[in-house]
């Protein structure tokens, strides 16, 4: 399994990728900022940090992470 | 672990292209506020980011918050308080091709707790630029005292380690998948919180004891899907377990709808379902009846349901030399905690374990202004 992922990886590294099903004109919506995940950073994360400071769940809340100081 | 090694070394060795695109570059300043359950916390947020020859981005962020507590916990085991936290943070990005390497430093100081934390990351895109894969590790060092207690003064350690991906799905469609990693050791406490135990009747109070160690790992698929009239519809889902038996799983949804030239609205709601660490009790049946005692709330059983409303206004846009354009937001957001096994012990009652249990509404507020440049 390992070589394999390895394998994959080496290939595509190396400019072997299959054609992107995609083309850049075709990703016009996706650019648009209504489709950020992360719009406001500033806000996110101190929304994270409401959370964080009250539920026992951790982690994988999406922006950059790194750690909040908070316990 | 060995596989982690070769995969970043591939990372490394990969990188060409022009894709990957650093962070905008934008200031913000935030005010923000949370007033529930008989705490109030507010304060500044600043954001600033800044590229530099279009290869690296630096960012530094302040954040404050001046809390006014007088909780359930503090006025049934303790007086009320106030205190202030400073947090500041310091970051670069480092475009190379189509990967960026990321690196940032935070520090937190309050008057007794005090939290160091430096965090790494990686991103690179894939396949056509359909796929982007991230790592990231982090490292935070923790220093706890007590008020009132100079001799008192513990040490934990936080290590986190990321991974995610990105995928582009359709031409309206992008799904990301992300998992962490994070393991605590040393004093994971809070010094000054206490369980209760059965005395006759009633009951007493005794320090909580937590294990000296924690592992956790949450994984989350967030779904982000264009809508025909010019709208994003964001779906998340989270799923959390740990050492401590605490299992949560929750639910976001949010619709960014922008309306006319200047305006961005947004409309969220979010649902979160935790259950108890196994040393978690409301009221244990005798005094040191366990090696691990909890009775910290965010370690109970609880739902929180949140909705929320933001409107931001953009002006001046492209009408000033130095700035792009600035944006005014505002932003509400309603929680509501119900506690499934945390009792409201400021009510009387004959016998103790027989008082209603406690649940709470939140109001956070946040007003941001932004400018780009």
């Amino acid at each position: 399994m390992k070589t394999a992922v390895l394998l994959m990886l080496c290939l595509f590294a190396a400019g072997c990728a299959p054609e992107p099903w995609l083309k850049p004109y075709e990703r016009a919506r996706l650019a648009d900022p209504v489709m950020a995940m992360d719009r406001h950073p500033a806000s996110s994360a101190y929304q994270h940090h409401v959370h964080q400071a009250r539920e026992g769940a951790r982690g994988a809340e999406g922006g950059s992470g790194g750690g909040c100081g908070c316990n | 672990m060995q596989l982690t090694s070769l995969l970043l070394v591939v990372l490394l060795l990969s990188t060409w292209g022009h894709a990957a695109v650093l962070p905008e570059q934008r200031a913000d300043a935030l005010y923000h506020r949370y007033e529930g359950g008989g705490m109030t916390i507010d304060g500044p947020s600043v954001l600033v980011r800044k590229n530099i020859a279009e290869r690296v981005s630096l960012s530094a962020n302040y954040y404050a918050d001046k809390v006014s507590a007088a909780s359930i916990d503090v006025v049934t085991t303790a007086s009320p308080y106030s205190e202030e936290r400073e947090e500041h943070s310091v970051g670069a990005d480092y475009l190379a091709g189509k990967a960026i390497y990321s690196i940032k430093w935070t520090q937190s100081e309050e008057s007794d707790f005090s939290a160091r934390s430096l965090s790494f990351g990686a991103s690179q895109d894939f396949f056509g630029d359909l796929t982007t894969l991230s790592f990231g590790y982090a490292r935070g060092d923790d220093t706890v005292r007590r008020s009132g207690d100079p001799a008192f003064e513990e040490e934990a350690v936080r290590q986190q380690y990321r991974m995610g991906v990105t995928q582009v799905v359709t031409r309206n469609l992008l799904v990301a998948l992300s998992h962490e990693f994070v393991t605590d050791e040393g004093y994971l406490n809070n010094p000054y919180r206490s369980v209760r135990y059965l005395v006759g009747s009633g009951y007493s109070f005794q320090s909580e004891v937590y294990p000296e160690t924690r592992t956790s790992e949450a994984t989350a698929l967030r779904a982000s899907y264009y809508l025909p009239w010019r709208a994003g519809l964001h779906l998340e889902h989270r799923l959390y377990s740990d050492s401590w038996g605490v299992a949560s799983k929750d639910w976001g949804l949010v619709l960014v709808q922008p309306w006319r030239e200047q305006w961005e609205l947004e409309f969220r709601a979010r649902h979160y379902d935790q259950g108890a660490a196994d040393f978690y009790s409301d009221l244990f049946p005798f005094q040191d009846a366990q090696n691990f005692l909890a009775r910290d709330k965010e370690l109970s059983t609880f739902t929180s349901t949140s909705f929320g409303v933001a409107a931001g206004y953009t002006f001046f846009k492209g009408r000033w030399k130095h700035a792009d354009r600035f944006m005014l937001r505002l932003s509400l957001d309603h929680y509501q905690f119900d506690y499934q096994d945390f009792r409201d012990i400021r009510v009387a009652v004959p016998v103790a374990g027989q008082e209603p249990l406690y649940g709470f509404s939140a109001l956070v507020t946040q007003a941001l202004f932004s400018v780009w440049y």
